[in-house]
């Protein structure tokens, strides 16, 4: 296979930044997750979540 | 709630996100055998001289770096709309949106720019040429997305950097059309060749195979933006209730107070 260092650096370096970026996501909502009321935790479930000027 | 839709408290999973997450996972793993194994690659020769000519394995980054670019641009217009949405609306629906998917189509963008480059030096013997004006309205989207993400950092107050990032979304998104017709607009100052899709010139497995990247890579998008979400209304939820509960917490210090007080005046 030609150019097999060119292939194994972009997919090596995309596969690993999503795997890095999905990590980095799930963590950062673990902390929040235990904190909300269950009932609030998603806009479906959130009270007065389509109500303006929240934010 | 739905069951689809419940999640443990503890993450922003739920059982569609892990079913998604599983279909993903899975398409990578198909969507690797096919550009790696099941593919050819692109060798043709001259008409005139018979040399072998084409882009050999290289054309194996093909099936990531233009699905990636087309998921950036689905990622930043869906930022826009969202954005317009919160200036219409001022709902934290659209605002957490716009804001998860600026943030989801900055990486995207980046890795475009990464895997071109990487894709370019075998195939047009350069890592980046600065007069390329698709490269470089490229690098201009990201820059402004980039932008838009530290200025929400920068923006101590909520509804302030949800107003100014909209705006400034509204504006980034501008380039996206620029992006798109640059090959064609300014055919002379592109190493890039003008749409292959849209004129069919791939075929069979290479065509199969680029449209299963376009599948496997809109499932990534998607598991992204909707775990960036929840994660982006969480974050605002809590910074709420945390508000409301530090008020509920004064005001009852202070009736306590009063009360201390009151029976202080008594005695």
């Amino acid at each position: 296979m030609t150019h097999l260092g060119y292939l194994i650096a972009g997919w090596g370096i995309a596969l690993g930044t999503f795997a890095v970026y999905a990590l980095s996501v799930v963590r950062r909502g673990r902390d929040p997750a235990r904190r909300v009321p269950a009932e609030r935790s998603r806009w479906l479930t959130a009270p007065g979540a389509d109500a303006g000027n929240r934010g | 709630m739905t069951e689809t839709m419940a999640t443990n408290g503890t993450t922003t999973g739920s059982r569609g996100s892990r079913v998604l997450g599983a279909a993903t996972l899975l398409g990578l793993a198909t969507l690797l055998l096919f550009a790696f194994g099941l593919t050819e690659a692109d060798i043709r020769l001259h008409p005139t001289t018979g040399e072998e000519i084409g882009q050999f394995d290289a054309v194996r980054l093909l099936y990531l770096h233009v699905p990636l670019a087309v998921f950036t641009y689905v990622a930043f217009v869906l930022c826009a709309f969202a954005s317009a949405g919160y200036l219409i609306r001022r709902t934290p629906w659209f605002d957490t949106m716009a804001h998860a998917a600026a943030e989801v189509g900055t990486v995207f963008c980046g890795l475009v720019l990464v895997t071109g480059s990487i894709w370019g030096r075998p195939v047009w013997n350069t890592w980046w040429e600065w007069g390329d004006v698709r490269l470089m309205t490229t690098l201009v989207l990201f820059l402004m997305f980039t932008g838009y993400l530290a200025l929400r950092r920068a923006t101590v107050d909520p509804r302030a950097a949800a107003r100014r990032g909209a705006v400034v979304a509204l504006v980034a998104v501008l380039d996206l059309p620029l992006v798109n017709r640059s090959v064609e607009w300014w055919e002379n100052r592109t190493l890039h060749q003008k749409s292959t899709l849209g004129e069919l010139k791939i075929q069979d497995l290479t065509l199969f195979t680029l449209m299963l990247g376009f599948l496997v890579f809109g499932l990534v998008l998607a598991w992204l933006l909707l775990h960036r979400f929840r994660v982006g209304w969480l974050e605002r939820e809590d910074a709420e209730h945390g508000i409301a509960a530090d008020i509920a917490e004064r005001r009852a210090a202070i009736d306590e107070g009063d009360v201390d007080a009151a029976v202080g005046e008594g005695t």
